[in-house]
């Protein structure tokens, strides 16, 4: 408690005052919010090289990049928008929100949270320090395939291995911690069945990262060994086999992917009620549809790999069991439908992002199930149309999750509206030029354009220089949305405790915005509606 | 409050311990592949340890199957290596003899260690070799070569539905004593 007490200590220079506020922080919104704007500062960085990448493929032939430099982009790109952006934006919310929803005072262990932070920028600062070493960043794709990273991998390869070290480490920290406070912390008479999805989503996400990110790190530790001292996990020449590279990786890469959707999942558990003006639609199957796709994404990793000569009996099983992932997935869209379904919709920005999400994400999802199907994977594998299909679920999947929380938790968090004029030019730019940017992507890879090439042939110029019209407005929305967000924190109309009309939760009945310390008596649970009303 | 902190205490040892225990998994996933893949002759790896039935006891069928060859040279190694023959019609059961050929074109002694696969790889199991150069590094001389011989015959129980194989061997350096040994190891 002393920390926070830091800034009524007389005598102290403001410099070091700030730097110890932060630097010491053990406050989940504190920290909440340094996850959050680490999050937001790699977006940038990583989407400055999607502009990188688009520009060179504006036009076929080699204008801007040299094919060496084309493939670090691609690879720093996809590192930083998986481990940099999307997973410490949704632990940034996790931090901010699930006290609150939970009615705890603070994360479980709050010493650790702040350690888990602080490993973040250091990870990040040996990943992206590689751009200027001699012989370049790494090159081979974020999915570091061997040999491409163990035999033939540039010598600033063994940074990027510490940093994915240093990044496990934090995530795995940071998830024993979640788990650890919904476990221990919920308010009296708040049952599992009774969380809110988006705590359930994150509990459910935070068992995958505890089980799979040290996969990741054996993963990356094989390729030390590899490259440094003399063992063959992944050489043929030493009795070892590439292709075991490719099932290690993709078992953890799978899950993974759940991980960077899950709490998105969840948000728009969170927000579709909040403005259909009704309960959430089949909480229940929600949650048990949540459980089953973790538990398949274990089973499916083959579904990445149908090209490497998988025996016939391992491609069907896969296949079906990626198939199968639809069923529960679909349940949540339906679900999501059924809620709006004769409700008193409106349409404020954080609904748009939510609807939104779930159309184009539902898009995604479809060319991810023709992707599942063999014989056409066949066609499809390594084209741009696995660009586009990941892209889908990612982009207005994660990523519009996690900005319509934003739009929907920024006035708890300021005390501010943010200005809904702008956020709604911010979403309607954002959806013409996401699918600008990725649909013609579909196209291209059906007609054979494959990705990770810096040159392509004349008859797909069309669709490249549509798509990179359409990532250059991409780019320029964000800026955008930063403007709404720094205008949100300095001012604006003031937000009431339950912000929206039908907002339901804990985190509503506390004044916005959120005091630094809150629940420290637990409140009452289930909520009565005056606890709604205090001012 | 002191049985949460000791539940929180409890959930804390467990969770790290599934941390640890997955990074144990992941390099448990090495010796497990390794036997999946012998076991199911996945991947067109041939395990060399069921060279088994004598060559006299063999039923000799009335299918033919062609077999390929292929030939290829890791990075670094300066040797000319191919199959002198690059493909064969052969009758299931029948032992065939066929050879490969390698020069060493630097100006030291190398040793070299060929690795073998099989294309389909659920055929691997059906190819058995009974004298092969690939059981043992081989070691050539300044500009030495040699014929390298290769004695096999392919399973009658050879399922139907294929009707061409592909031996491909890749032909890598052995870098050093130390490393060799290293390797021989973890085999």
């Amino acid at each position: 408690m002393a920390v926070t007490a830091d800034h009524a200590i007389p005598n102290r220079s403001p410099l070091i005052a700030f730097l110890s506020r932060w630097l010491l922080t053990t406050n989940h919104k504190e920290i909440g919010t340094l996850y959050l704007w680490l999050s937001f500062t790699l977006f940038f960085i990583a989407g400055a090289m999607a502009m990188v990448i688009r520009l060179e493929l504006f036009q076929p032939g080699i204008q801007f990049a040299e094919p060496l430099f084309y493939n670090q982009m691609v690879t720093m790109h996809g590192l930083i928008m998986v481990f940099g952006v999307v997973m410490p934006g949704f632990v940034g919310l996790a931090n901010w929100l699930l006290p609150m929803m939970i009615g705890a005072p603070d994360m479980a262990l709050p010493r650790l949270n702040n350690f888990s932070f602080w490993i973040l920028p250091f990870a990040f600062t040996l990943l992206i320090s590689s751009l200027f070493m001699e012989g370049g960043a790494p090159n081979f794709g974020w999915t570091f395939y061997a040999p491409l990273s163990t035999t033939y991998g540039p010598p600033s390869t063994d940074f990027f291995i510490l940093g994915v070290h240093l990044m496990g480490i934090s995530s795995v920290l940071g998830a024993i911690n979640i788990i650890v406070t919904i476990f221990n912390l919920r308010v009296e008479g708040m049952t599992l069945m009774k969380m809110p999805l988006f705590v359930w989503t994150w509990l459910i996400t935070a068992f995958l990262l505890v089980m799979v990110m040290p996969v990741l790190a054996g993963a990356v530790t094989m390729m030390l060994t590899d490259r440094h001292f003399g063992t063959s996990f992944f050489s043929a020449v030493g009795g070892g086999d590439p292709v075991l590279f490719q099932h290690v990786f993709w078992f953890f890469g799978h899950p993974e992917v759940y991980i960077l959707i899950l709490p998105g999942f969840g948000i728009a558990s969170q927000i579709i009620p909040t403005f259909a003006r009704k309960k959430l639609f089949g909480y229940h199957s929600m949650v048990y549809a949540t459980v089953s796709i973790a538990i398949l994404s274990f089973l499916v990793w083959g579904h990445h790999m149908f090209t490497t000569g998988m025996p016939l009996a391992a491609e069907l099983f896969v296949m079906y069991a990626t198939m199968l992932i639809a069923v529960p997935t679909g349940v949540k869209v339906f679900n999501w439908v059924a809620t709006m379904w004769r409700g008193s919709m409106t349409f404020e920005t954080p609904m748009l992002f939510a609807i939104g999400f779930v159309i184009l994400f539902t898009i995604g999802g479809f060319s991810g199930l023709m992707l599942a199907l063999v014989p056409a994977d066949f066609q499809y594998h390594d084209t741009f149309f696995v660009v586009a299909h990941f892209h889908y679920v990612l982009y207005p999947g994660a990523i519009f999750g996690i900005m319509s929380a934003v739009y929907y938790w920024l006035p708890k968090w300021t005390g501010n509206m943010y200005d809904e004029r702008l956020g709604k030019l911010h979403f309607w730019t954002a959806i013409v030029a996401v699918n600008m940017t990725f649909f013609p992507m579909h196209f291209l890879g059906l007609a054979g354009m494959p990705r990770r090439i810096v040159d392509y042939s004349l008859q797909f110029a069309d669709f490249n220089m549509v798509a990179s019209i359409g990532a250059g407005m991409l780019g320029l929305t964000q800026v955008l949305f930063l403007y709404i967000v720094i205008k949100t924190i300095r001012g604006g109309d003031k937000a009431t405790s339950r912000v929206w009309e039908s907002a339901e939760g804990l985190e509503w009945t506390i004044p916005s915005p959120a005091p630094l310390h809150t629940f420290s008596a637990p409140p009452q649970f289930p909520i009565p509606e005056e606890a709604y009303q205090h001012d | 409050m002191t049985e949460r902190r000791n539940n929180q205490r409890k959930h804390i040892i467990l969770l790290s311990a599934l941390a640890v225990g997955m990074v144990g998994f992941s390099f448990a996933l090495v010796p497990l592949y390794a036997i999946f893949c012998e076991v199911t002759g996945l991947n067109g790896k041939k395990y060399e340890r069921e060279i088994s039935a004598e060559p006299s006891v063999l039923q000799v069928s009335e299918r033919e199957v062609t077999i390929q060859f292929l030939a290829q040279v890791g990075r670094g190694m300066p040797w000319e290596f191919r199959p002198t023959e690059s493909k064969l019609k052969v009758r299931l059961g029948e032992v065939h003899l066929t050879s490969y050929y390698a020069r060493n074109r630097a100006d030291q002694a190398v040793t070299g260690q060929a690795v073998p696969s099989v294309s389909p790889a659920y055929a691997s199991n059906f190819l058995h070799k009974l004298e092969c150069f690939c059981f043992t590094q081989q070691q050539l001389e300044a500009g030495e070569d040699q014929q390298m011989a290769l004695r096999f015959y392919i399973d009658a129980e050879l399922p139907e539905d294929i009707s061409m194989l592909t031996l491909s061997y890749s032909l890598f350096q052995v870098p050093d004593v130390e490393v060799a040994s290293l390797a021989l190891a973890s085999n």
